[in-house]
């Protein structure tokens, strides 16, 4: 009988820490899928962030760096260039990529650096408590937007990837979403592209994932997956923005 | 008559030409003063030889760049004066965290704040007490003279491989800006092997560079470990000079730029029969405990000369733990003690 689908091999075999229903453990598979089929995973090096992802290292099996938060663009810099013969991409969450890391994810971008950024956008901050991200829907209540997120006193939800996307060192963004296995199957598209390009020489990509928070949303796995269709891929639309 | 092959360079410079010399493979900085010059050294020298520049938007962004080519297995360096050392504190602190080697140099300027441009020493207890959050200390060389700015970039270097964690070169202002003759004889470069970098996992099991430890205990050993070098290297790297302390009665202490003017005291006195020395610590961390204690038998007294309001005195007085009395005087936020003042100082203490 034929095998059609395995395991990854860059992924090891280990029970998950994430949350039921979190969107990492899908997009953490989808990562080492891509590594696997491009046959990259010996030049990988990854870079994990500082929230709920900083575990990524127990989970794939290549080489990989802690940063301090927000600092993900600006150690993959180095290493790639320092190190051009390797594949080198962040992981990283809203938080880290579009709050605390901002002017790091816009310098790196605007340099045009060769590098690969996943980035997780979930509408909140995991790690620490559920509290309110760069990307919160206006009306989301967070454990610091109580009655919801207001546009008057925490202003709107910041759309990183158009942003970084008039950038001339931006060779390519796209929007996915993990909500359903029909978007599943596009993300990984996308995200084989954005590594495709740094083989390619062809600087900056970034793939934006829109993914599940049922912890934080206070929402069952099955209901958060309805709200990212229906309200947070409103405001943020799904496809490709350069 | 031999030929002298010395050339004249800033100390800014020397730093620069030491850290290429000695193999330093990434340098990442922001524009501030009174570095300048190392920065635009490099801009220049780094991609001469096939190593890697790069202005970076923020010295938050320059330090992890550091962290990011370290994490890699190469030489990495970042320069700054003290604001921006203050933003830097964040990446030194994971350096340490993650043992990564790197050199971080530190040209004082006036502060608090964003203080002045003048040359200052204020910034000893940031870099020899910590800086940053957690238990740990950068290894902490301070050079004298443009010379063995360009020296101690290969002891640097070799500090930072050795106990893989951060060095700080620690000057001023006035010996980042000064130019004096030096020759550039090459230093020994001792090369380590790095299994632990990050160069893709061919042939080899993953590595995993992290500060992160959550299981039951595993921080309290990284933190053991941490102090078992810290340890080791308070026994083997202490570094200090010292002029005529075998017959002094009044032993001048001081370090980097200070130690200039207290050599100029030191000799004037001498030549007037004064019993005077000096203790220069070039190691400021480990700090050079070794040069008090050969001293704790005689009757000797300290004057500690700081461009600063008091920061180095308080390491000397443990390291002389009331055996002796110590005084101080020190200048800063753009002033420094004058020869006059020093020797005013002096003929107060009683002996």
């Amino acid at each position: 009988m034929e095998k059609i689908y395995a395991h990854p091999e860059s992924l090891r075999d280990i029970s998950t820490h994430y949350c039921a229903g979190c969107g990492h453990g899908i997009a953490h598979k989808l990562v080492c899928q891509v590594i696997d089929e491009l046959g990259i995973r010996e030049k990988v090096i990854a870079i994990a962030p500082v929230g709920c992802a900083v575990l990524a290292y127990d989970y794939w099996d290549f080489d990989c760096t802690e940063a301090a938060h927000g600092r993900a663009l600006a150690v993959a810099t180095a290493m790639k260039r320092t190190r051009p013969q390797n594949i080198v991409f962040t992981y990283q969450g809203d938080g880290d990529l579009a709050a605390i890391g901002t002017s790091e994810t816009i310098h790196a971008a605007n340099r045009g650096e060769n590098l690969t950024a996943i980035f997780i956008n979930n509408a909140v901050y995991g790690m620490t408590g559920g509290q309110m991200a760069p990307t919160t829907l206006l009306g989301q209540k967070t454990a610091t937007t109580i009655l919801g997120r207001e546009a008057k006193l925490q202003g709107y939800p910041l759309k990183i990837s158009e942003l970084l996307a008039q950038l001339p060192g931006v060779c390519y963004v796209e929007r996915a979403s993990l909500h359903s296995p029909a978007e599943i199957i596009k993300a990984k598209k996308a995200m084989k592209q954005a590594f495709a390009n740094q083989i390619d020489n062809s600087g900056f990509s970034l793939v934006e994932l829109l993914s599940p928070c049922p912890t934080y949303w206070g929402l069952s796995p099955v209901k958060s997956m309805a709200w990212i269709k229906d309200a947070m891929s409103k405001e943020f639309p799904l496809g490709r923005i350069k | 008559m031999a030929e002298d092959k010395r050339i004249l360079m800033t100390g800014n410079e020397a730093i620069g030409e030491g850290a290429i010399r000695c193999g330093c493979g990434f340098y990442a900085g922001y524009p501030i003063t009174p570095q300048n010059e190392l920065t635009a050294y490099m801009a220049k020298n780094m991609p001469e030889n096939n190593r890697v520049f790069i202005q970076a938007e923020s010295e938050l962004a320059a330090i992890n760049m550091v962290f990011g080519a370290s994490a890699a297995g190469v030489r990495a360096m970042t320069s700054s004066s003290s604001p921006g050392v203050s933003l830097k504190q964040e990446g030194i602190s994971y350096l340490a965290g993650a043992e990564l080697p790197a050199v971080i140099v530190n040209i004082m300027r006036g502060g608090p704040g964003l203080g002045n441009i003048a040359p200052s020493q204020s910034d000893y207890f940031q870099a020899t007490k910590g800086g940053g959050h957690g238990d740990y200390h950068s290894m902490v060389l301070s050079p004298s003279s443009v010379e063995e700015s360009y020296r101690l970039m290969f002891h640097a270097f070799d500090l930072a491989d050795k106990y893989r964690g951060p060095v700080i070169i620690l000057g001023d202002g006035m010996l980042g800006q000064m130019m004096e003759p030096l020759s550039l004889d090459p230093g020994e470069m001792r090369r380590y092997a790095k299994p632990w970098a990050l160069t893709g996992c061919q042939d080899r099991k993953p590595n995993i560079i992290r500060s992160l430890l959550l299981k039951d205990g595993a921080l309290e050993a990284l933190n053991l470990k941490l102090q078992k070098k810290y340890q080791q290297a308070r026994e083997k790297e202490q570094r200090w000079e010292e002029q005529f302390t075998g017959d002094a009665k009044v032993v001048l202490v001081a370090y980097g730029g200070m130690a200039r003017i207290i050599k100029s005291v030191v000799r004037q006195l001498r030549q007037k029969s004064r019993k005077v020395g000096l203790i220069r610590p070039i190691s400021l961390w480990p700090f050079p405990v070794q040069a008090f204690a050969r001293l704790s038998g005689r009757k000797v007294k300290y004057l500690v000369v700081e461009m600063s309001y008091g920061q180095m005195v308080e390491d000397v007085r443990l390291a002389v733990n009331c055996a002796a009395p110590v005084e101080f005087l020190g200048r800063a936020g753009g002033a420094m003690p004058s020869e006059e003042e020093i020797i005013s100082a002096i003929n107060k203490i009683k002996i």
